[in-house]
């Protein structure tokens, strides 16, 4: 049945059933037995009924308890966060036996790591907490009504109708929490340790605070030179990446679209064979292509045009350049397959008005067509801008970074995310590693909100229509 | 004005013409290097002096340094286990953020939102500690490792579903909720058959990721060669000690790999148009 929830203003959505309780609420009405419940989970689900459910909240305190009091249970894995562990492996005297034994040191890796994720089950424990409390409290205040609360065989029947979001959200956000946040996190955290193979730092560590984020800052720093440089270049790469991908796209589109130009579709779908291939195939022929002795440069020999193989990979300005243009055979298709739709929508009136006052096509291009792109594009060309500071595939696959300047471990084509990945799979240097990644999430973060909050179609929805 | 508009239109076909043969002309080069009998990575001419099906052959027979078969088989249960799974994750959330109202509702959106602007390889160091931690990086428990790599994420990638979601009329809901469906049947009886089209979408993009990636199968395989995908097999034909031997396998395995994702690709193109332009309408 559609009850008075299905006409909130605004939402427009399917209700949910009844309001909650909050847990506030649950204490003041619930009564002794509620504050009881507090302790003992479940109590008021039992009270009232619901034995299944009571037992199923008692069952996961007793778990919960269990886990987190036995030894090397949470409370432990908590308390050694702070020292990260100080026994190093190694043998010690053994009196009685009187011989040397080995000990396995401690792994400050895995003591973070198990640290953080008890953590996480104790963040989480509270919710079902907070839960049971309010269920108790709901199934205590039926009974006083006088009705008899839900049954166990009701509340799975509720679980694929109202609260059908409980039954799907539940294993994507599990997913997601284990396998998404809990790594970042534990990721975000090394930035402040000096975990790393410098100095030796592998098994045991220490937090140091904010040494890595000032080492990395300081310009004057080997660390910091590279950091500024590879910035610089990402962002330099990102707009040029973006932009010459997004005027040659819309050009080529726009010519396809000539009312005249037959065999759209296969113009269209020919393009599109870099999006249909795979990266690292395309990539990785081009690579190979692209080699002193690979096939451009022995065409060109051939043909006498140079004398010695031109240093496409191996020259700073001629990478830079390369690792741009490759993009834009990979990039321009999916501009294409973007602008197409858009550009039918240009209204007619803006062309008229333009010929009116004798604009040539080119002013009329960039008066009229790229404004308007620009203006409904905006979403898409802010992910296309993330996504190229991200874009892992077409400089590591291409260029691998290179070329690279003896003594650094970033080369001139790294980008922050390739850097990153260099720092902690190839090098071990995993503080560095998540300093980089901290803050490419933070120029990330800066670049989408500063770009969507001054976009005109964030400011004036209204605007074109 | 019409012989302007003729020699206008002239100058683009020969535009577009070049231009086609330039973007297939690496593929173009690709298949024929696959076919070529001569050894090595480089030659001095552009097509090979003389061709053979030789190489096709040796790369399904000889299989004792590198063996594709085992690596298309290793990604194909991947590839169809993380279909699954994505496409199950997608489908729920994007019904549930389109369709319903329940109080982690924007929370869980907004961290999709966040969570999708952090570089993926930043944490992968930090998922392949978990998953050692887990016992998931030995032996047999590899393939179970990459397939919740790749699917563990989709619970944030469904801002295309949803937005396809959002123009599925919700009078159609209200209906059937009249009717006396539950919310379960309303899912599985009409929002899914309505998304019929986006649904081929997911499936295929979720289907190819496990063939297309080699970044997280390389950190997660390492030298378990037992359990290479063909995208790590092929990046490794091309290491200094095979390059030699293997250069034309390793263009017919990337022929074999590309040819039917790009026949995927360009069946669903379609489906992929309509995913971009929802992306831009949401």
């Amino acid at each position: 049945m559609l009850n008075e929830k299905t006409r909130l203003p605004g939402g427009k959505m399917l209700g949910t059933g009844e309001s909650r309780m909050m847990l506030l609420q649950a204490f003041s009405r619930g009564g002794p037995v509620i504050w009881a419940s507090a302790l003992l989970m479940g109590l008021g689900n039992l009270v009232s009924g619901q034995i299944l459910k009571g037992s199923l909240f008692l069952i996961i305190e007793t778990a919960f308890l269990i886990f987190f009091f036995m030894k090397d249970g949470g409370l432990a894995r908590i308390a050694a966060l702070p020292s990260l562990g100080d026994r190093a492996q190694g043998e010690v005297w053994n009196e009685e036996k009187g011989i040397f034994e080995y000990i396995e040191g401690d792994r400050s890796q895995l003591i973070l790591l198990y640290g953080i994720a008890a953590v996480f089950v104790c963040v989480l424990f509270v919710f079902i907490w907070r839960a049971s409390v309010i269920s108790g409290a709901e199934a205590l205040s039926a009974r006083r009504a006088g009705g008899s609360p839900s049954s166990f065989s009701d509340d799975i029947r509720e679980l694929f109708d109202n609260r059908i979001h409980r039954l799907l959200m539940f294993l994507p956000s599990a997913f997601l929490l284990v396998f998404t946040v809990l790594p970042l996190v534990y990721m975000m955290s090394m930035a402040f340790t000096d975990f790393s193979r410098e100095g030796d730092r592998l098994v045991l560590f220490d937090w140091v605070g904010l040494r890595n984020f000032t080492s990395v800052f300081n310009a004057s720093s080997i660390v910091g030179k590279q950091f500024w440089q590879v910035l610089l270049w990402t962002l330099v790469w990102a707009f040029f990446a973006t932009f010459l991908n997004f005027i040659f796209g819309t050009l080529l589109a726009m010519m396809i679209n000539r009312p005249s130009i037959r065999l759209k579709g296969l113009w269209r779908t020919v393009l599109a064979t870099t999006i249909a291939v795979p990266q690292f195939v395309s990539l990785m022929v081009i690579r190979s292509m692209l080699q002193p002795q690979g096939i451009i440069n022995r065409l060109l020999q051939n043909g006498a045009l140079i004398a010695s193989p031109l240093p496409f990979l191996t020259d700073t300005a001629f990478a830079r350049a390369l690792v741009i243009i490759v993009n834009l055979w990979i990039g321009i298709p999916y501009t294409i397959l973007q602008v197409t739709g858009v550009l039918n929508n240009i209204p007619k009136e803006q062309y008229d008005a333009t010929k009116v006052d004798g604009c040539n096509a080119f002013q009329t291009f960039m008066n009229v067509t790229v404004p308007y792109m620009m203006f409904v594009l905006t979403p898409y060309l802010i992910t296309q801008f993330t996504g190229n500071i991200n874009n892992f595939n077409v400089i590591y696959l291409l260029t691998r970074g290179e070329p690279i300047t003896v003594g650094n471990s970033a080369g001139d084509t790294d980008l922050l995310i390739t850097w990153l990945y260099k720092l902690s799979v190839d090098q071990q240097k995993y503080n560095l590693a998540a300093v980089i990644g901290i803050l490419t999430f933070i120029v990330l973060s800066a670049v989408a909100l500063i770009t969507y909050n001054n976009s005109r179609s964030y400011k004036n929805e209204e605007g074109f229509k | 004005m019409k012989r302007r508009r003729i020699a206008v239109d002239t100058v683009i076909y020969i535009f577009l013409t070049l231009l086609c043969i330039l973007w297939l002309l690496p593929f173009f080069w690709l298949i024929m290097q696959s076919f070529r009998s001569e050894p090595g990575q480089f030659i001095e001419t552009f097509l090979p002096k003389s061709y053979t099906l030789d190489n096709y052959v040796r790369l399904f027979t000889e299989t004792n340094v590198i063996n594709f078969s085992r690596m298309f088989l290793n990604t194909l249960v991947i590839a169809v286990c993380t279909c699954i799974i994505s496409t199950f994750f997608v489908l729920s959330v994007s019904f549930c953020t389109s369709r319903l109202k329940f109080p982690f509702r924007r929370p869980y959106m907004n961290t999709a939102l966040v969570l999708n602007l952090f570089p993926g390889f930043m944490s992968m160091i930090a998922v392949y500690f978990i998953l050692k931690a887990l016992g998931l990086t030995e032996g047999d428990m590899i393939p179970l490792a990459l397939i919740i790599v790749f699917s563990a994420g989709s619970g944030t990638q469904f801002y295309v579903m949803k937005g396809y979601m959002d123009t599925i009329p919700r009078a159609l809901d209200e209906a059937a909720a009249i009717d006396g469906c539950t919310k379960w049947q309303i899912f599985t009886r009409i929002t899914l058959p309505l998304c019929k089209p986006m649904i081929v979408y997911q499936v295929v993009t979720s289907f190819m990721a496990p063939f297309v990636d080699f970044i997280f199968a390389r950190i997660i395989v390492r030298a378990e060669a037992k359990y290479y995908t063909v995208s790590i097999g092929l990046w490794s034909m091309l290491e200094r000690e095979y390059v030699w031997d293997w250069y034309t396998r390793f263009c017919d395995g990337a022929v074999l790999v590309s040819v039917p994702v790009a026949v995927l690709f360009i069946v669903t193109q379609k489906y992929y148009r309509e995913a971009m332009s929802g992306s831009v309408k949401g």
